[in-house]
């Protein structure tokens, strides 16, 4: 692979790292809360995911149908009965509360399905690929990448457009303020949480298509996604698509000098980000 | 005297272990203007948290239109009919002008008051109303907050010092709105500073002091020397 | 209760010395698993106590302490193997490097706030894990074993051995507990109590945040780096997967503090005691027990946020290790 392959594969892939972040990115912008559990919960999305096609025998991108409102369904409840319980002025609760369920949830999964790592299959799409510019670029990564943009788009224009949105941000501004306007800030925080959620199914299908997965690939999206997140800029969902390109790239990067340096690579872009722009390439919000 | 729209007895209410409102008692009769005074930290603003549920308060200690409303959440006042000017604006910094009005209309009451009804009242507001919130004057910022609580077409708004921070021309303009909005049947609580200015506005009284009530009644049985003395916890 | 510092905390030291002297006489009488046991103990009861200072004190949650528990292993084994230093020379050296590497990684991780920062130091633990793990002469992904003749070293027989580990522990543990105990009721210990119940208003008094922070971040890497390195020793075999371990060293341990109770001492002897007890119970039910333990940390999260001993504390006003100056609700 030459470097040009590298980078637009790296860039293909940033775009599944972007989805990653953005279920982060919207639940903290609209209630300060980062989900620890976030990764964990797309592998759990592909569980079930896996779930639902062995017992349909459906094709994975039409599981969605099931698994995007049954994930959606779940975030609404534990956000609403769980972590609404948390939110306050103590940092600790939510980050202890999410860090309790991501260990229940990988060790749910390996009680459930053991360490063996799966895959889900798309059929030919998986191989499918087509010709850029003399480029080889497979059809799945394509797709992928134009569903977080796709994704991105319409969580803007929600926001900025729909009643909703205003609800979410006028909560996410002075959520004591919105109560006192009447918005019910409990079940607003329990919506976006359900959103965040339906982000976290797609992201899930689309992982398992691509690769293999086991009960503890979670904590690996969460970093690559909350990489994404900060290197992006804090409250900029383009910036967080720009973050996961730059993750990405980085990865593919690393990966031509020695697979062992791939991950690696990407922690060092990181931490130099960090250093250098700590508040990120494109910061909206304080 | 009109019949009361909101009333308030034995309310005792505080921020965790501290308590800051001790017992206190008042009566807003219908379509008037009732004038809440008190030096800095008399609990004017804890008691506006507390009837609008921000704060803990009891079932009976606080009544609207003779039903005690004391364990309703906060988020249904608005609907019920009870709503908040707050200390400091507190506009949403993401929002328009239009959209800080249509959110406070999507969540309060169908009714007269309209954005565009907010608009005739303050025409400035209609010129900037794709402004964000925060990117305007004072005094234009409270008015967006007032025309946030009009549209929700309470029975009840509570100001909470709207003079805070102004000139004292803008807030003549700012104050300028109460007489249309009480004449269009809105009953008003007002905090204010300045003495002279609520003697000329409130038709009855209450002086808080230390977080119980020093001083209550209609507006002239009280000459200024008592209020002052009152206020200062004399 | 008054700011008498002289009478609770000399019951509080001499409790720990006749405790001390109790245990430390244990290889004369306990068996070999029971002191492993005691000396198990004794490492989680440390590293909860110092996880307790960070988070429960100076407000940074950190999910990446295994990476000092990896360091201070590793640089043990580094030490020994490549410096020829007696194993027990090797641990100071151990407690510096871990020192050095959080007092590199701290201005980049208090960059980041609140959850964020605990990601952060998540992603500093993997960074140092595999940069261990790339290192060819440090056995990359398999590990190396301790050297014989280095284990000798430290004592004749293998009870003298099992004796001398046992007493760095205990030594760790008692020494970190009292150690803890003394800084907070110390004068830069109030720093601490002020920046664990306001950090706001913490730095309008004059508490310089970022200081406290950073001091607190880089002694508690170091001592981790510590006890890293006498439970690796003990081990006598280190790869990157045992030494960053997540779960061994940071879920346990965030969850003994949680349920015994944040921001209280004696809640990392409850928490730990009550993890303890856990394991035993439910050892044939492999992963079920992590999901007790997450549920208990979850049910303290959002019943009783001052677990265990918090609320033995409220219901029956009982204090062991108060570090109280004033009454509290």
């Amino acid at each position: 692979m030459n470097i040009a392959d590298a980078v637009v594969q790296g860039i293909l892939v940033g775009g599944l790292y972007a989805l990653f972040a953005a279920g982060l990115s919207l639940i903290f912008g609209v209630m300060r809360l980062v989900n620890i559990a976030h990764g964990d919960f797309i592998v759990l999305a592909a569980y079930v995911a896996m779930v639902v096609i062995e017992a349909s025998g459906m094709n994975p991108f039409a599981a969605l149908i099931v698994v995007v409102p049954l994930m959606a369904a779940l975030g609404y409840v534990i956000q609403r009965f769980i972590l609404n319980r948390t939110l306050g002025e103590d940092l600790l609760p939510p980050i202890l509360v999410t860090f309790g369920l991501a260990v229940i949830i990988q060790n749910g999964l390996l009680t459930l399905f053991s360490t063996d790592t799966r895959r889900l299959s798309a059929g030919p799409i998986e191989t499918a690929n087509l010709s850029l510019g003399g480029i080889t670029v497979g059809v799945l990564p394509l797709i992928t990448f134009a569903s977080a943009v796709g994704l991105i788009l319409l969580l803007e224009v929600g926001f900025f457009r729909s009643r909703l949105g205003r609800a979410f941000r006028a909560t996410s501004d002075d959520a004591e303020t919105a109560r006192a306007i009447g918005v019910n800030t409990r079940h607003i925080f329990a919506l976006a949480m359900a959103l965040s959620f339906a982000v976290i199914a797609i992201a899930g299908v689309l992982l398992a298509v691509r690769s293999n997965f086991d009960p503890f690939s979670g904590p690996a999206r969460l970093i690559y996604g909350f990489e994404a997140v900060i290197i992006g800029g804090l409250g900029n969902l383009w910036g967080t698509l720009a973050g996961g390109v730059v993750i990405g790239v980085a990865q593919s990067l690393g990966a031509q000098i020695s697979p062992a340096f791939q991950t690696l690579a990407g922690h060092l872009v990181f931490f130099a980000v960090l250093a250098i722009r700590p508040r990120g390439l494109f910061p909206r919000m304080d | 005297m009109a019949d009361p729209i909101l009333s308030v007895s034995g309310l005792s209410s505080g921020y965790g272990d501290f308590q800051a409102l001790f017992d206190v008692s008042l009566t807003v009769p219908e379509k008037s203007v009732l004038g809440l005074v008190g030096a800095n930290g008399a609990g004017k603003s804890t008691l506006f948290k507390a009837v609008m549920g921000l704060l803990p308060r009891a079932r009976d200690m606080v009544t609207f239109r003779g039903q005690p409303i004391g364990d309703v959440h906060p988020e249904r006042m608005a609907q019920m009919g009870i709503v908040m000017v707050p200390e400091g604006r507190r506009l949403f910094r993401s929002l328009s002008v239009e959209e800080n009005l249509r959110l406070a209309r999507d969540h309060g009451r169908a009714g007269d008051w309209t954005p565009e009804r907010v608009y005739e009242l303050f025409p400035i507001l209609g010129e900037k109303r794709r402004q964000p919130a925060t990117a305007l004057s004072g005094g234009q910022q409270q008015m967006v907050a007032i025309g946030r609580a009009l549209v929700a077409n309470p029975a009840v708004i509570l100001f909470d010092e709207i003079s805070l921070g102004l000139a004292p021309i803008v807030v003549n303009d700012v104050y300028a709105a109460l007489p249309p909005i009480v004449d269009s049947g809105i009953s008003a609580v007002v905090v204010e500073q300045d003495v002279d200015r609520v003697l000329k506005l409130a038709q009855t009284l209450v002086c808080l002091s230390e977080g119980k009530v020093a001083l209550s009644g209609p507006t002239e049985s009280f000459t200024k020397a008592q209020l002052t003395a009152a206020y200062f916890g004399e | 209760m008054t700011l008498s510092l002289s009478k609770p905390a000399l019951r509080v030291a001499l409790g720990l010395i006749v405790v001390t002297l109790l245990l430390g006489s244990a290889p004369w009488w306990a068996g070999r698993a029971d002191l492993r046991l005691i000396g198990e103990f004794m490492s989680f009861l440390a590293l909860a106590v110092l996880w307790n200072l960070l988070a429960g004190y100076a407000g940074l949650m950190s999910v990446g302490q295994q990476a000092f528990v990896g360091i201070g292993g590793y640089m043990l084994f580094i030490g020994v193997i490549w410096l020829g230093l007696p194993p027990l020379a090797a641990i100071p050296l151990a407690m510096l490097v871990a020192g050095l590497a959080a007092a590199i990684f701290a201005p980049l991780l208090f960059r980041l706030e609140g959850a964020y920062f605990a990601i952060g130091t998540w992603v500093a633990a993997e960074t140092v894990s595999l940069i261990f793990s790339a290192i060819p002469s440090l056995g990359a992904g398999a590990g190396m074993s301790l050297p014989v003749a280095a284990v000798r070293s430290i004592a004749d027989s293998r009870d003298g051995r099992e004796a001398v580990i046992y007493w760095l522990l205990l030594g760790l543990g008692v020494g970190t507990l009292a150690g803890a105990y003394a800084l907070i009721r110390s004068k830069p210990g109030l720093a601490l109590m002020a920046l664990r119940d306001n950090a706001l208003g913490a730095g309008s008094v004059g508490v310089d945040i970022w200081r406290t922070r950073f001091w607190t971040y880089v002694g508690v890497a170091a001592v981790t780096g510590a006890i890293g390195a006498v439970i690796f020793l003990q081990k006598l075999r280190i790869s990157p997967v045992s030494a960053f371990s997540l779960t061994d060293w940071t879920v346990v341990v965030i969850f003994i503090v949680v349920i015994g109770g944040i921001g209280r001492l004696e809640g990392a002897i409850l928490g730990t005691l009550a993890y303890f007890i856990l394991r035993e119970l439910l050892v044939d039910y492999g992963a079920i027990y992590m999901i007790v333990l997450g549920l208990a940390a979850i049910l303290v999260m959002t019943v009783s946020r001052a677990g265990i001993w918090g609320a033995l504390e409220s219901r029956f006003g009982w204090s062991l290790l108060s570090t109280r100056r004033h009454r509290r609700e």
